[in-house]
């Protein structure tokens, strides 16, 4: 069939299949029918519920002003699918077009997408992970006992490790007037994300808060009592600190184990694709009928050196799931390239932090509006002469205008005049980014270098 | 009434805030929280907060439906 008439009779009749029923598998079912794919659908899900948004978990939710039972999401539209909730695809069969299910039952496909997305890395010591009052928070699951047992309260909850989350967890107890000790093996919260300079303003910000801030320690064990509740946490400085609720947030690991033996260049890294959200196989070499989205996938991005990207951001896994579902109904000549500039937002202690680009990549950073001293400021970041990415607390009307320069590759350091800029901004400092070499669970901009597809690449997780 | 907020998006006007107090706040000068499950006697207010955000930022299912499960 030539090219047209096939995605003719593929959008009236196919068969598309999507695995994993979150944010990107959602906005990709409803991206399918809004383009005109009118064949069937069929979401795969090992979550036994309707599709929801996460952010709110560590946020509203925790801060006792939305239920964990209900942040589903709001549908855009009727999307006619089969749902398999609450069962796992545990393997695919790429020659047979074919995905194959927990229970036994096999998935034909036209097309498939992939948007099994990440999972939280648990406490590396099985024994103490599995202590009474040890979470971690990623899933509805986890909010609903999490917040079972922060209405308790608790008298002390202990954070391992000051990423986004892990800071937006600290700054819901404080709001609850509930005591809390973040441990953090860098300097700083957020340095691995957004640098020693924004961290040190971050820190503060936890500090000023009333937040037993740890920094530069790891956190060697958790001690259980008699009953096999959590008591204490003991630090590498010797420190031991009481506590009933200990919160890991070091990070995420990505869904691809199911895809092991698959052929699929899927690794502990993620699922390489092309900026069309075509997987590579094993071999370098992308497919035509296989395609990833969300915080699974990693893909080249010419604004960056092309390099690979993998990115935990809600906005990425939308725009990923529109132009994924666009090119998997679409010939050649009409499918889009994803080139959706990087942006987050997070939600501390009052503060608004947002970042546009990708901050790791600066070698320097330039306060070019506010202060960090007022905790309210645009930070720049400049990487081989040129605005790579920029970050803000209170002050996200300015971001916009920071995307254009990203995106027109504008010099850096910053020569124009800006809105509020004082001495401080006037010359640009170190970004001081931890040795990349040292994966910390911080990031959640991975850089991940040209190989597509490296299946022996070994993989060291963070330890505290 | 379910709803989603693109907070990257927001500007953080406080629209919303202001005409829908039950479902969005802000928490410091410019972070809103909000809650994603809207009892249905909000929905004229939310009508309002989503037609006034300049940035159309918030998205809602069951809007205009007669009955829902709110
Ligand atoms: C607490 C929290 C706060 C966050 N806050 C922010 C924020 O402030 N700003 C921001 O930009 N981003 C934030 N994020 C990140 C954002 O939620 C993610 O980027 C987004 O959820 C990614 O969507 P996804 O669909 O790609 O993956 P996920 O949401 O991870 O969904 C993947 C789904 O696939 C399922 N799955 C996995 N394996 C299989 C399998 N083998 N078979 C079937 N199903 C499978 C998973 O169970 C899951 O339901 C936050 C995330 C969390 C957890
Ligand atoms: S009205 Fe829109 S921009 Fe303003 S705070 Fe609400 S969602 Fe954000």
């Amino acid at each position: 069939m030539p090219g047209e008439e096939f995605h003719e009779w593929l959008r009236r009749e196919g068969r598309i299949v999507i695995v994993g029923a979150s944010l990107a598998g959602l906005t990709a079912a409803e991206s399918l029918r809004a383009g005109g794919f009118a064949g069937s659908l069929t979401l795969i899900g090992d979550e036994p519920h309707e599709p929801y948004d996460r952010p709110p978990l560590s946020k509203a939710v925790l801060l006792g002003r939305a239920s964990p039972e209900h942040t589903e999401l709001p549908r855009r539209r009727e999307i006619d699918a089969a749902w398999r909730l609450g069962v796992a695809a545990t393997g695919l069969d790429m020659a047979a077009k074919r995905v194959r299910l927990a229970d036994g039952e096999e998935v034909p496909y036209d097309r498939l997408l992939i948007a099994t997305g990440v999972r939280a890395r648990p406490w590396p010591k099985e024994e103490e992970a599995r202590l009474d009052g040890v979470f971690v928070l990623r899933t509805r699951d986890d909010a609903v006992r999490l917040h079972r047992r922060m209405a308790a309260p608790p008298r002390r909850v202990f954070v391992v490790g000051a990423g986004f989350t892990g800071s937006e967890i600290a700054s819901a107890c404080r709001d609850r007037g509930i005591a809390v000790t973040v441990a953090e093996r860098a300097d700083g919260p957020l340095v691995g994300a957004l640098g020693g300079v924004v961290g040190a303003v971050a820190a503060e910000l936890h500090r000023d808060n009333g937040v037993d801030l740890r920094t530069g320690v790891m956190v060697t064990g958790l001690e259980g009592d008699t009953t096999g509740r959590v008591r204490a946490a003991h630090l590498s400085d010797g420190g031991v600190v009481e506590t009933d609720v200990v919160v890991v947030s070091l990070g995420a690991t990505r869904n691809t184990d199911w895809l092991a033996g698959s052929g699929l260049g899927a690794g502990p890294r993620g699922i390489a694709c092309d900026a069309g959200c075509r997987a590579f196989d094993f071999r370098g070499i992308v497919t035509d009928d296989v395609f990833v989205a969300g915080d699974v996938a990693r893909s080249p991005h010419p604004l960056f050196g092309y390099q690979f990207l993998s990115l935990e951001h809600w906005g990425n896994a939308v725009a990923q799931a529109e132009v994924a579902a666009h090119n998997m109904i679409s010939a050649s000549a009409d499918r889009r390239p994803h080139l959706w500039v990087p942006a987050f937002w997070s939600s501390q202690f009052g503060v608004n932090i947002k970042s546009v680009g990708v901050p790791t990549m600066g070698e320097e950073i330039m306060i070019t509006q506010g202060s960090l001293a007022e905790r309210r400021f645009v930070g720049v970041y400049g990487h081989r002469g040129r605005v790579i990415a920029a970050v803000s607390f209170d002050n996200t009307r300015w971001l916009e205008f920071y995307q254009r320069q990203i995106e027109t590759g504008a010099p850096f350091p910053v020569e124009y005049r800006t809105v509020d800029r004082r001495p401080e901004g006037r010359k640009p400092v170190p970004a001081d980014f931890p040795d990349p070499s040292l994966p910390t669970h911080g990031p959640t901009v991975t850089l991940s270098g040209y190989s597509p597809a490296d299946r022996r690449l070994v993989f060291t997780p963070a330890r505290h | 009434m379910r709803l989603v907020v693109d907070l990257n998006k927001c500007q953080g006007y406080a629209q919303c805030a202001f005409l829908a107090p039950d479902v969005f706040t802000m928490h410091g000068e410019e972070s809103l929280v909000y809650n994603p499950r809207a009892g249905t006697e909000q929905r004229e207010k939310v009508a309002r907060a989503v037609a006034a955000c300049p940035v159309q930022a918030i998205t809602v299912e069951g809007l205009r439906e007669a009955s829902d499960a709110g």
